[in-house]
């Protein structure tokens, strides 16, 4: 049994320091405990000031792709005469992922705080949360903070004297992950199907009608507050590397405390699913046998690979360390949608789970994707139902590496890298499901090997 | 929970007009097609639980669109019904972290208390079982979606108390009109 004993040092808190403080939904708890002061600040900058913060902290994106936020606004285009926008993707669908909506539900000024902030330094009068429409309770809390804040003078016409007028509105989708994609995410804005689009032109140029527009995630907008309250150059001090502040981890699977956590991330992922400050370790004493540390979209690591690195090193909460070894070895920081599996799980059917939700959430535009999807769903089910042939291991091979890369958004890519990081990593599990049909009807394949150490090699 | 009450015609009432009106006022002049998903979920709410071919339309005339425009957007999306549905519909997620949490369980146990399958609705037209992917619940797992709200770490007889509470409130609605 693994026992480690962790520093006993509570993580540094950004976004959830004030979670718990009763009634920190409401405006008046939010502003007594100190909210709002970054948008007084905001106001006695120029935006190109605050622009160059949010580039000084090196925040990155925090719906996926880690893209540099500052780096993002700062193409925005400035035609004369032109709209801009800014638009929250709230869209959080991807397996794996909660943690916008832990956000969103508890602490609402958060975000809108930020978005003042963003849509200032953006000039965006007119500024939308696309958000997921399940997350139906949760627009009735939005709506209610941007209530509360218009009541105070922070939206509206010339906010605190600025000349500055903004107006946020609540935008619910009707169900389909597509639409957490950018342009997808417009198209239905626009009130048509979430299509993607072709790019370039991209949003910054050409976004929400054909305006230049900027999509960012929740978490990211909300760090946006951190961000000017202690300064860029304060903020890029924490955590280590490219990977500057806090990230959202919402954890789940066979963990004693699923839930969502806030990381600096320095820690180990080790210390983050064993320590009682987060994950609290694995559920009812069993062991770890794989994890998909991003989200859905991730490829899925064996214990071994996850807790070190194919060099033998330990492996942090953070973009870099978590994608070192690249797709061989490694994985991705994603959207911070934390999954683990025990011992007990099966690998071959929870990636089926998942191969039949990119078959749900294609758009069926390109072909490779539409049909791909469909192909590896299949096959998968095969497998899992005991009618899998050898041949079928390879043929899902081929079928995921014919998918990325060919098509118009990224979904392709995310429906091929689970499955192929599966076959990848736990290839005999699935070989088994074929030379043991009947008996895997019955039982799992278990942990098997997956948490041995591993051999390093000089040249891994 | 959608409105219930019969309606004889499809028609917003002057209040539903009103929120109709703020919705369409949230975007610049012309681009009132942005909010159709909006307007679809009003309908849908309003007009029992569904979108008829007739609520589209008229969907389609609030907005000036032609109704082709609506058809194509209310069959994208997986929340707009095309079809009656119960007046309860237990939206069970089956996505990978819910199911290593037991969501087939869930699923095989509310089959079975109800009698139906995955996308039927019980033959007194109250309940409609739906198999459906991550709602951002993963943690809280296995869940389900009712209406506007969750219900998460479902147990069995969790789903037994929500059966018997929906049970309750058809029986207060059947009263009450
Ligand atoms: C299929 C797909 C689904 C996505 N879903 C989301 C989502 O739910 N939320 C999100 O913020 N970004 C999502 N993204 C990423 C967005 O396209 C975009 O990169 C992001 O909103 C940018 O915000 P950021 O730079 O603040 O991360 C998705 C991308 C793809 C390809
Ligand atoms: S990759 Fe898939 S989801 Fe993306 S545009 Fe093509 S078909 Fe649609
Ligand atoms: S997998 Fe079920 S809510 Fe996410």
């Amino acid at each position: 049994m693994l026992r480690v004993i962790f520093k006993k040092q509570m993580g540094i808190k950004l976004l959830l320091e004030k979670d718990k403080i009763e009634n920190i939904r409401t405006y008046e708890v939010y502003r007594r405990e100190g909210g709002y002061r970054s948008v007084e600040k905001a106001f006695k900058m120029s935006p190109s000031d605050i622009v160059e913060e949010v580039k000084k902290s090196g925040l990155r994106g925090r719906g996926g792709a880690g893209f540099p936020t500052g780096m993002k606004w700062s193409f925005l285009a400035k035609p004369e005469g032109v709209p801009r926008y800014l638009v929250c993707n709230a869209d959080e669908s991807e397996p794996g992922t909660f943690k916008d909506r832990y956000l969103m539900e508890y602490i609402p000024h958060l975000l809108i705080e930020g978005l003042i902030v963003s849509s200032y330094a953006l000039g965006s009068n007119r500024t939308y949360i696309y958000i997921r429409g399940e997350y139906a309770w949760i627009v009735d809390i939005l709506e209610q903070a941007i209530a509360e804040a218009n009541a105070n003078g922070w939206l509206g016409k010339n906010i605190l004297g600025s000349g500055f007028d903004c107006q946020i509105y609540v935008q619910r989708g009707a169900g389909a992950y597509i639409c957490g994609e950018e342009t997808a995410l417009l198209e239905s804005l626009e009130g048509k199907r979430g299509n993607p689009r072709i790019k370039p032109p991209f949003p910054a140029v050409k976004g929400l009608w054909d305006c230049p527009t900027v999509v960012n995630n929740v978490e990211t907008l909300a760090a946006v507050v951190p961000v000017l309250n202690m300064g860029g150059e304060a903020y890029a001090k924490i955590g280590v590397g490219r990977s500057t502040g806090t990230k959202l981890i919402s954890a789940c699977g066979n963990i004693n405390k699923p839930g969502v956590y806030e990381i600096d991330m320095t820690i180990s992922v080790e210390e983050f699913i064993y320590s009682d400050e987060y994950c609290g370790g694995i559920a009812n004493g069993k062991r770890l046998k794989a994890c998909i540390p991003g989200g859905s979209s991730v490829p899925i690591l064996p214990a071994n690979l996850l807790l070190k690195t194919a060099k033998g090193e330990t492996r942090y909460m953070n973009y870099e360390s978590l994608a070192e070894g690249g797709f061989a070895t490694g994985s991705m920081m994603g959207s911070g949608g934390f999954i683990v599996l025990d011992e007990d799980q099966c690998v071959v059917k929870h990636t089926l789970t998942l191969a039949h939700f990119y078959r749900h959430e294609s758009c069926g535009q390109c072909s490779p994707c539409r049909e791909g999807t469909l192909w590896m769903d299949k096959i998968l089910k095969n497998i899992e139902t005991g009618k899998g042939k050898m041949s079928d291991i390879d043929l899902l091979w081929d079928v995921q590496r014919r998918i990325e890369g060919n098509t118009i958004c990224p979904l392709g890519d995310a429906a091929a890298w689970p499955v192929a990081a599966a076959i990848r990593h736990f290839r005999d599990e699935f070989e088994w499901h074929i030379t043991h049909a009947e008996e895997a009807q019955t039982r799992n394949f278990g942990l098997a090997h997956y948490a041995d150490p591993l051999e390093v090699t000089a040249s891994a | 929970m959608f409105d219930n009450k019969e309606y004889s015609v499809v028609q917003f009432t002057e209040d539903k007009m009103i929120k109709v009106r703020e919705m369409i006022a949230r975007y610049p002049e012309g681009k009132q097609k942005s909010a159709l998903l909006p307007l679809l979920h009003l309908a849908q709410e309003t007009f029992g639980g569904w979108l008829s071919v007739e609520t589209m339309d008229y969907v389609a005339s609030l907005l000036k669109l032609n109704p082709i425009e609506v058809y194509e957007v209310a069959t994208f999306y997986s929340m707009y019904n095309l079809k009656p549905v119960g007046k309860f519909v237990f939206e069970v997620c089956q996505t990978g972290p819910c199911m290593v949490k037991g969501s087939d369980d869930i699923i095989a146990y509310i089959k079975q208390k109800l009698n139906i399958g995955v996308g039927e609705t019980t033959a007194d037209g109250l309940f409609t079982l739906k198999a459906v992917e991550c709602l951002g619940a993963c943690g809280y797992a296995p869940m389900m979606q009712l209406g506007k709200h969750y219900k998460e770490h479902l147990t069995r007889e969790k789903v037994d108390a929500i059966i018997e509470e929906c049970r309750g409130k058809a029986v207060r609605l059947v009263s009450a009109d």
